[in-house]
């Protein structure tokens, strides 16, 4: 297995399945760091989607990755490994929210500033710079006030580049439902940048 | 098709699923309102916004636990 990850220059290399789940199998733990490096990121804006704090996701997220340690050798491949990962993943997350609706008042849920991106305005810098930090920051916030179904969609399709395919996959969704939760999430995210550049006089 | 429907139908197009009697019909309006258009072009330039916003990571302190993990549950299995 080591050569394949050597090798690796890109996302375009990344191994097929099969040499990922024997690497996983045999306890290679380069392939192990592979996964996490490549797919944290997605699953942590995945499970925003669903729990209340960027450090509830990163539980969520460990949390998946240690039930993927103990559940691979039970992996059969009826979807892709990282479908079957991401399944995982929206179960944990979808769990842990409905618990923390259940015990966090609803108000320090909408209290929390959004996550993810601190608003790296880079001070005195150019103007675009700083615009982009503010459209960066505008639509983090945007995709924020979503209800949690359309925000998973939007954060799979849009943020991380899923194929609505994969998508309707891993929410357990029909392709016709995915398509109305994209559409309503991207016109909200469409209506806050809006609204904010006709504040500024245009895009 | 008016300016509504217009903008309900921009993500079945941009899927390429709509059905070929919607399609030229969405097209001929977004040729003929300059509103549409630009709200089509607001919609595809917010896709595009998304689609380049930084990702954190995990914190060192999460990979490194689960890196552990990982090297205690293989050693664990009887090969
Ligand atoms: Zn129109």
């Amino acid at each position: 297995m080591s050569e394949g990850v050597v090798r690796l220059g890109g996302v375009t290399d990344f191994p097929p399945d099969p040499v990922i789940v024997a690497g996983l199998r045999s306890g290679d733990e380069e392939v192990f760091a592979l996964l996490l490096d490549e797919w944290s990121r997605g699953m942590l804006r995945l499970a925003r989607s669903y729990v209340s704090t960027a450090a509830s996701a990163e539980e969520v997220v460990q949390d998946t990755w240690l039930a993927v340690i103990r559940a691979v050798g039970t992996f059969e491949g009826r979807s892709s490994l990282r479908t079957w990962v991401y399944r995982i993943l929206v179960n944990t997350a979808r769990r842990r929210g409905e618990r923390e609706s259940r015990t966090i008042p609803v108000s320090s849920v909408d209290g929390e500033r959004p996550d993810g991106v601190p608003p790296e305005r880079a001070e005195g810098g150019p103007e675009g710079a700083a615009l982009a930090g503010e459209v960066r920051a505008l639509i983090d916030k945007a995709v924020g006030t979503l209800p949690s179904r359309q925000r998973a969609v939007i954060t799979l399709r849009d943020m991380e580049g899923y194929g609505s395919e994969e998508v309707c996959e891993i929410l357990s969704i029909s392709p016709a439902n995915q398509r109305v939760l994209l559409h309503r999430a991207r016109a909200a995210v469409r209506d806050h940048l809006a609204a904010y550049y006709d504040g500024r006089g245009g895009p | 098709m008016n300016c509504d429907e217009f903008a309900e139908l921009v993500t079945a197009y941009l899927d390429d699923a709509l059905d070929d009697s919607s399609r030229p019909l969405f097209l001929d309006h977004m040729a003929r309102c300059s509103g549409c258009t630009g709200y089509y072009g607001q919609f595809t330039a917010a896709i595009t916004a998304l689609g380049e916003l930084p990702a954190p990571g995990l914190s060192p302190k999460a990979r490194s636990h689960l890196l552990t993990a990982f090297r205690e549950a293989s050693s664990e299995k009887p090969e």
